[in-house]
């Protein structure tokens, strides 16, 4: 990456920005983007906007996985926890029950599995997303305060190979971008 | 950070808004921006914008938290005894109003989980509230069984952890699922509640007129950009989330009445409890939104974000729900034929015609017969009379609680051992008082934070514009 940085002479920038009225201009101006080359671009809506990260080129999320291995995780230890609390820490004759009355430990089972389950989609959804990240450069943009409201963003990034300020600067233009501006870093 | 000021005179709209009648879950005429300053207006609005009836409404509240703090005080010094229960009701106002309470938040995972689960686009607006609502009501129910406990101090016996006596909670009990239950439950909710937060708080951010409030949004909106990739991620977790609530909050009430029917008395050991709780819960959580939801869209002029659809489709829910309830009263009367267990028949008669025959007699009316109005269009459509059916139905589900602590408990098998229940002054100050604190709550939440999900509602806008244009299209072929 610093490679890149080197190339651009310019460390001091975090990359190219366009404004765009309607998510449509903004799926078609990130398409033409990813068809031109650009990789290491993000844009930002203040809404989910179907398709959008696909077309930057984003496909798959892991999300999904570590929730499962989360419930896992929960289901399996919510179990294993009360078989030993129950059988083996304070062994306890309840009405005759047998000590591994493990039907009981149902209940309990589920709701672990779904706590873990809640609890690793929180961490996991703020964690891939690097948050809370107080500081980052699109913020450095003064219109960029209308991403969380009314307008649409693309961002083409300095640490892409095919960065080129000038060049892509006037290619967001081209993209029929308005209020195009540097990204200072 | 601030690009506009949201700060003027105009930010509750004046005239009145009409309504935009039982087909649209949006006013005309909106966009982003008018959506964001709607909304987050109603925060911004400068104290002396705010409505009368807001500071009246939050004062009023207040007191009745005051009654609860004093209440909960005296319980503290003289304990469980100030309350009207004794052997054989030992359970009473305590159990009765966490019933309640429990069962009145599950509207709001309900609303926010399973309607979005099935792509209920009228969701949208109320969501948000709902959840808040079952947050509060969470709190407010969870503070009964520990006050019930005797020495409310060492409520953390409850949960299993190493103490120096090595003694560990009882898995087996259904009381303890519940502890499980109840704690998944509200956590489970705050983050679902936090997570569909964060981008609006980051709104908020880039949209209050002070510093501080920028500040304090900031914090909470953890520098959420709304980036494409992080979007994507969002909405994975967030449909995640829905997908594990919905049997969470079916787990929650089912254990909930595993409290009751695990045990052996006739009333509470029936196989419909789970089903009928579940149905129970929704009924009542459906109409604590109506009860709140009506008022606040009139007070903050709202009339074309929560609109006639969305009353007339909680209503329509309502009474679907109601229904199922009405079965499991009518199973229960066949229960007691049908088993030919005369503790069971006994039981069913001592509730229709014993003495708290009055208490069965209301609960019909309130739970089954008065929201049979809700079939005519007329009623749906009628703000006041919904606004009105929705708190009789309040009342009728506390009755449904009622009944079943209390009945079942006074006379069970032995005559010898049969009493009465009468709740004393400290009963009911501490359920008016946990009203109070709910209602308190409400108050803040709808000061502080946005009451309807923004970006859920650009969402509905683009939709919208979306179908607009289609249908130009068509009409121009």
């Amino acid at each position: 990456m610093s490679q890149h940085v080197e190339l651009n002479e310019l460390p001091a920038i975090h990359g190219a920005m366009a404004e765009f009225e309607t998510p449509e201009d903004l799926i078609a101006a990130c398409e033409r983007a990813y068809a031109s080359g650009y990789r290491k671009m993000d844009a930002y809506a203040p809404m989910p906007v179907e398709g959008l990260a696909e077309a930057i080129g984003y496909k798959k999320n892991k999300v999904a996985l570590a929730v499962l291995i989360g419930g896992s995780t929960g289901a399996i230890g919510g179990f294993t926890f009360l078989e030993w609390m129950a059988g083996i820490a304070y062994p306890h004759n309840v009405g005759g029950r047998p000590l591994n009355s493990w039907p009981s430990w149902i209940p309990i089972t589920f709701e672990c599995m779904i706590l873990f389950s809640a609890i690793t989609s929180l961490i996991c959804v703020l964690a891939m997303n690097g948050l809370p990240q107080p500081y980052h450069p699109v913020f450095n943009v003064p219109e960029f305060a209308r991403a969380s409201i009314d307008r649409f963003f693309l961002c083409i990034e300095s640490s892409d190979p095919k960065f080129r300020t000038e060049e892509t600067l006037q290619f967001l233009r081209e993209l029929g971008g308005s209020e195009v501006s540097v990204v200072p870093a | 950070m601030a690009v506009k000021n949201l700060n003027e005179p105009s930010l509750i709209p004046d005239p009145v808004i009409p309504d935009p009648g039982p087909d649209e879950i949006l006013g005309p005429g909106h966009d982003y921006t008018s959506v964001t300053d709607r909304i987050a207006g109603v925060v911004y609005l400068p104290w002396k914008q705010t409505p009368k009836k807001w500071f009246v409404g939050a004062f009023i509240a207040f007191c009745f938290v005051n009654i609860l703090a004093l209440a909960v005080c005296y319980l503290f010094l003289k304990g469980v005894g100030i309350w009207g229960i004794n052997i054989p009701v030992a359970w009473g106002f305590a159990i009765i109003n966490f019933v309640w309470w429990i069962g009145i938040g599950h509207a709001g995972t309900l609303i926010s989980a399973i309607l979005f689960l099935l792509k209920q686009d009228w969701r949208t607006s109320v969501n948000r509230f709902s959840e808040a609502m079952t947050l509060f009501a969470v709190a407010c129910a969870g503070m009964f069984p520990i006050l019930h406990l005797g020495r409310p101090w060492l409520g953390y016996w409850l949960i299993p952890y190493p103490n120096s006596m090595w003694l560990w909670p009882q898995p087996r009990s259904p009381l303890e699922w519940d502890v499980f239950a109840v704690s998944t439950y509200g956590l489970t909710s705050l983050i679902f509640w936090y997570i569909g937060l964060i981008p609006d708080l980051a709104t908020m951010r880039d949209t209050a007129p002070k510093l501080w409030q920028q500040k304090i949004y900031a914090t909470f909106a953890l520098g959420w950009r709304g980036s494409a990739i992080h979007w994507h991620r969002y909405q994975k977790a967030y449909l995640l989330l829905a997908g594990l609530a919905t049997p969470l909050v079916l787990s929650v009430h089912t254990i909930v009445s595993f409290d009751f029917a695990v045990s052996q008395l006739p009333g509470w050991h029936t196989t419909i409890f789970p089903p009928y709780f579940v149905a129970g819960a929704v009924y009542s959580g459906f109409a604590m939104v109506l009860t709140l939801m009506i008022p606040l869209r009139a007070w903050y002029n709202m009339r074309d974000l929560v609109t006639m659809r969305h009353i007339e489709a909680a209503c329509k829910l309502m009474l679907g729900v109601g229904l199922i309830v009405a079965y499991g009263y009518g199973l229960e009367a066949f229960f007691a034929w049908y088993s030919g267990d005369k503790y069971e028949s006994y039981m069913y008669w001592n509730r229709v015609t014993g003495p708290y025959g009055w208490t069965y007699a209301l609960l019909i009316l309130c739970n089954i017969l008065i929201p049979q109005a809700l079939w005519s269009h007329k009623v749906r459509t009628n703000i006041v009379l919904v606004w009105m059916i929705s708190i009789v139905i309040n009342i009728g589900m506390w009755l449904e609680r009622f009944v079943i602590v209390v009945t079942s408990l006074h006379r069970d098998f032995l005559p010898s051992s049969w009493g009465m229940y009468t709740p004393t002054k400290w009963d009911w100050a501490t359920y008016a008082g946990t009203i109070g604190f709910f209602m308190l709550l409400i108050f803040l939440f709808v000061r502080a934070l946005p009451s309807i999900s923004i970006f859920e509602v650009r969402e509905a806008v683009h939709h919208g514009k979306k179908h607009g244009e289609h249908e130009l299209e068509s009409a121009t072929v």
